[in-house]
């Protein structure tokens, strides 16, 4: 036997939804799907494993949502919405879970930092005020060697402070109606 | 660790940074996924590379056929190790110079998964297919696995050496008749054979490179490199490409921990490949690959023996190693050091004399021994001696801090000449326990540990006061490859009075962009925030031996110190120049220049940088740069103080630990946030070390945690929360007064751990288990020990 017996090597073409712009690739049907992104040039997406243990790779489908990218063909991202550590925030602009990290040096090679930011952005999506206990057991699939994961806790905690501060002065400012003087305050 | 954080971007002393915890300059790029690792690497025309790896751990290599995988479609050549032997290419020196290593099997292979064939195909996956299809023909033979089993010489590995013995080398040092006649005089005599299994650093990055020669015949070689100067000397002698038609370009690195040290064959296949096709070739091996066949850490079988009188003074050690350095001996040491700072055993104890002895032996298992925060086997040292002084307290049934007490190195006694040769820098060892006892609340915890026994239940509280030994090193001593173990700064002032630091380093996630920029702001009255750091590309940054053994701060860091000091005093005549006033008669105050006497007439370094372009007076050169190699006197010895608090289940094996403690004494500290984030981290390896982590080989030679799935990686479920804390006291040689620290974590806290457990165990008589503690290994020790008190 033979590897073109074995393997289906056809290229197709796939659509991927990325940060909200539309990627159009030639992939096998076994292309997984961190390295499609990758191949697109959205490398902040790592690999760090062969056995879907380490969530480097994870990004976010339809926006709440982990997956790890090792673990997926690229063909069966086609139809989803997909959220790469590039859609997150940019350095004159990041998200509040990028700036907690920073601030809170939740971060050393940087390696595992894509994977954990996404994960830590779906957790705050389904439980924006979790314990520390929660945040751990809901990054357990995201493996770091750099930083013991204390300060990446203390950086989701900071982040998700923010963040319900954000909403919270989203929900007031909807409660008063804008005005064309200048609007609420 | 109270951490103030400060990142403003205005210029002026203000905003000077040295003793704060800075943010990282490092981190904007990679919190956005602009960070630039080897994978990242694409060029026009590249071609992937994977490997063949042997099945067997020890076999001959009848023939390999390559026909089937040259028939998958992209794939462009397989070469094996006898294409190799045509080109002179087939073994790779190592580092310290004992041993060779080689890159592809040739005749036939010597652990499992060593590299047997390397294919090159246009995409990732055609290469693995090909991979897949190369036809070896084995015929296995009987493996050596133990290194017990390999003294015997029964089983001969090494035919190509000329000494037909697996012993590698014989080591020793110190004083073995008086130890031993110590030894016999010795009111109490405790001994142990304490095992550090074979772990592995595993770096979230696997080994990696881009191999690229371009239209001048120059090779380009982007790699996951800690050294990446020393790479480029040793490509240069492996291959015979002139090292000015070498570039060795290290980018950012996804961890080290010493995986990253050793040249490894996928380097030098990828390399070769690129030569032969004559377009770029990108290797990206797989976790497995990683786990299998680089650098694995430890593997030392230590019977340490120390002997005391009855009121726990120590009078004597003695500790022989038995080393498993795998199928060929590619520990990355320093050449004069087979063994590694090993000799550092007395640890901070007042041993009047002192024997250790090693004897490293082959076996069929993959190469390495010195990676994972060891600072050449420092965490095989510590970890003897510290447990070895734990075993003493519980055989003189006293208090395990107050035989420490009683034994440390005094403050007043430093710089102290060690039994086995080591001249300790400085210390305050007391001090450091004292302030990790109190804040941990010793006393309490011994009384509620008596109350715990009262019940039945098993606390354990266990003690780590270690010192370590890093920044080699001094060139009388330390070489690799016969290049000596200095470092060195480049700094470079524009005339805006931002600048450029290179250095000969190479961060892996320290944040040395962060640090350097701090030490050479203090320096020189800048901004740190425009203070450029870059490692890692040979072509620009000055020659240096890389970033391992925690070498950084006390090499590259003195380099860094003394060469903005030189930067200053060529801006001293600047200064003066503006100033109107003799050389001599300026004085550098508060990161200012100023006439003597006259304080009010005075010139920033910012006003002098431009003059230094614009108006640099008669006679003075224009600019304002300098560089520095860097010789260090002698080597810095942090050391620490570490508590672990665990309850153990009777029931089940399982232990909880409860509370660590870590006290760290690094000198001054340059960032007191990196400095903190390192130590999570090295107690977290030290953590897995302890309870998780083990490369085990079956009877059979198979490597039995290849894996993710079997080498555990603790997660944030398991991961302690840590408390952590530090005193000072500086390195009196060091220009800042700046110690090492970042593997004193992992050095440290494995004993700690290990030690608690016992301590826990201990009304059971159970004395030692060897790591990793697994509940299986702490359920079997009570129930044997259980067993064993029924029965009497």
């Amino acid at each position: 036997m033979t590897a073109t017996e074995t393997t289906d090597t056809t290229l197709r073409t796939v659509t991927l939804n990325v940060n909200g712009q539309t990627i159009r690739q030639e992939v096998e049907s076994r292309t997984l799907l961190a390295y499609a992104l990758r191949d697109a040039g959205l490398k902040g997406t790592h690999v760090g494993c062969d056995t879907s243990s380490c969530g480097c790779c994870v990004v976010l489908l339809d926006g709440d949502t982990p997956a790890k990218s090792c673990t997926m063909f690229a063909v069966q991202a086609e139809g989803h919405q997909i959220t790469t550590v590039e859609g997150l925030g940019s350095p004159g602009d990041l998200h509040p879970l990028q700036q907690a990290f920073w601030d809170q040096h939740g971060l050393q090679c940087g390696y595992c930092t894509p994977g954990m930011l996404m994960t830590a952005k779906a957790m705050l999506e389904h439980n924006p005020d979790p314990t520390d206990q929660e945040v751990r057991e809901f990054l357990s699939g995201n493996l770091c060697r750099c930083t013991g994961y204390n300060n990446i806790v203390k950086a989701v905690q900071q982040a998700a402070r923010v963040m319900r501060d954000e909403a919270q002065a989203q929900a007031l400012a909807g409660m008063v109606p804008s005005t064309p003087e200048g609007g609420a305050q | 660790m109270s951490i103030e954080t400060d990142a403003t971007n205005n210029a002026g002393p203000q905003t000077l940074t040295m003793g704060k915890g800075m943010k990282r300059k490092e981190d904007p790029r990679f919190l956005t996924g602009n960070g630039n690792y080897v994978d990242d690497m694409r060029l026009p025309g590249m071609l992937y590379m994977a490997i063949v790896h042997s099945p067997y751990p020890h076999a001959n290599i009848k023939g390999i056929d390559k026909e089937a995988a040259l028939a998958v479609p992209g794939v462009k050549a397989v070469i094996t190790g006898e294409d190799l032997v045509a080109a002179s290419l087939a073994w790779l020196p190592t580092f310290h110079g004992f041993d060779k290593q080689m890159v592809l099997a040739v005749g036939k292979v010597l652990f499992q998964h060593q590299e047997v064939a390397a294919v090159f195909a246009e995409t990732r996956e055609a290469a693995r297919d090909a991979a897949e299809l190369v036809d070896v023909d084995y015929e296995p033979l009987d493996p050596v696995i133990s290194p017990f089993d390999s003294m015997k010489d029964e089983v001969i590995l090494r035919d190509d050496r000329e000494d037909k013995t697996n012993h590698i080398y014989h080591w020793d040092s110190g004083d073995k008749d008086g130890t031993q006649a110590a030894l016999d005089d010795s009111e109490v005599v405790v001994t142990e054979r304490i095992y550090a299994p074979r772990c592995h650093p595993a770096p979230l990055e696997p080994c990696g490179c881009v191999a690229q020669f371009d239209a001048m015949g120059r090779l380009h070689f982007w790699v996951t490199s800690q050294a990446p100067h020393v790479y480029r000397t040793a490509i240069s002698l492996v291959t015979g490409i002139p090292e000015d038609k070498i570039r060795v370009i290290s980018p950012d690195i996804g961890g080290g921990f010493g995986n990253k040290v050793p040249v490894y064959p996928g380097y030098v296949c990828a390399i070769v490949g690129a030569l032969i096709l004559k377009t770029p070739v990108k290797w990206i091996e797989t976790r497995t690959e990683n786990l299998t066949t680089t650098g694995f850490a430890r593997d030392y079988h230590m019977d340490v023996t120390i002997g005391a009188k009855k009121d726990g003074t120590v009078t004597a050690l003695k500790v022989k190693t038995v080393a498993d350095h795998g199928a060929f001996d590619a520990a990355a040491d320093p050449s004069k050091y087979p063994a590694g700072m090993f000799g550092v055993v007395t640890g901070s104890y007042q041993f009047p004399v002192a024997f250790a002895e090693l004897d490293a032996y082959f076996t069929n298992k993959a190469p390495g021994g010195v990676a994972y925060r060891c600072s050449f086997r420092v965490t095989e040292a510590s970890y003897a001696i510290e447990r070895g002084m734990d075993i003493l307290a519980q055989k003189l049934t006293m208090d395990p801090a107050e035989l420490r007490r009683k034994n440390f190195v005094r403050k007043d006694q430093f710089p102290y000449d060690s039994a086995l040769g080591f001249t300790y820098d400085s210390g305050d060892y007391e001090g450091t326990m004292d302030k990790a006892l109190n804040q941990i609340g010793y006393a309490d915890l011994r009384r509620e540990q008596a109350e715990k026994r009262a019940r039945g239940e098993y606390m354990g509280i266990g003690i780590s006061t270690f010192t370590e030994v890093v920044g080699a090193g001094p060139s009388k001593h330390f070489d690799i490859l016969g290049i000596k173990m200095f470092d060195s700064a480049e700094i470079r002032i524009h005339p805006t009075g931002t600048g450029i630091i290179r250095t000969g380093t190479k961060s892996q996630g320290q944040g040395h962009e962060t640090t350097w920029a701090q030490i050479v702001a203090e320096e020189l009255g800048l901004d740190p925030q425009n203070l450029l750091v870059e490692e890692g590309d040979t072509d620009t940054a000055p020659y240096g031996l890389g970033t391992y053994a925690s070498r950084s701060t006390p090499v590259a860091g003195a380099a860094l110190a003394l060469a903005a000091r030189r930067v200053r005093e060529k801006a001293r005549k600047v200064a003066a120049h503006l100033l109107e006033a003799a050389p001599e008669d300026i004085e550098w105050v508060e990161h200012k220049f100023q006439v003597m006497g006259a304080p009010s007439r005075s010139v920033t370094m910012k006003e002098v940088a431009f003059a230094a372009y614009t108006n640099p007076g008669e006679g003075v050169e224009p600019g304002l740069e300098a560089s520095l190699y860097y010789d260090p006197p002698n080597m810095t010895f942090p050391h620490g103080a570490y508590i672990a608090v665990v309850d153990v289940d009777a029931e089940t094996g399982e232990v909880k630990v409860r509370r660590f403690l870590a006290i760290d004494d690094c000198g001054t500290v340059i960032n007191p946030m990196i400095v903190e984030g390192q130590v999570h981290g090295g107690l977290t390896e030290g953590f897995a070390i302890a309870f998780m982590q083990e490369i085990p080989y079956d009877e059979q030679g198979n490597n039995m945690a290849p894996n993710f799935m079997e080498y555990l990686i603790p997660t944030s479920v398991e991961a302690p929360v840590w408390e952590t804390g530090s005193t000072v006291t500086p390195s009196p040689h060091h220009p800042i007064g700046a110690k090492g620290v970042g593997e004193s974590p992992n050095v440290g806290s494995p004993a700690a751990f290990v030690n608690a457990v016992m301590d826990a165990l201990a009304p059971l008589g159970v004395t030692h288990i060897d790591m990793p503690l697994t509940r299986e290994k702490v359920w079997r020790a009570i129930r044997d020990a259980q067993a064993a008190a029924a029965s009497d």
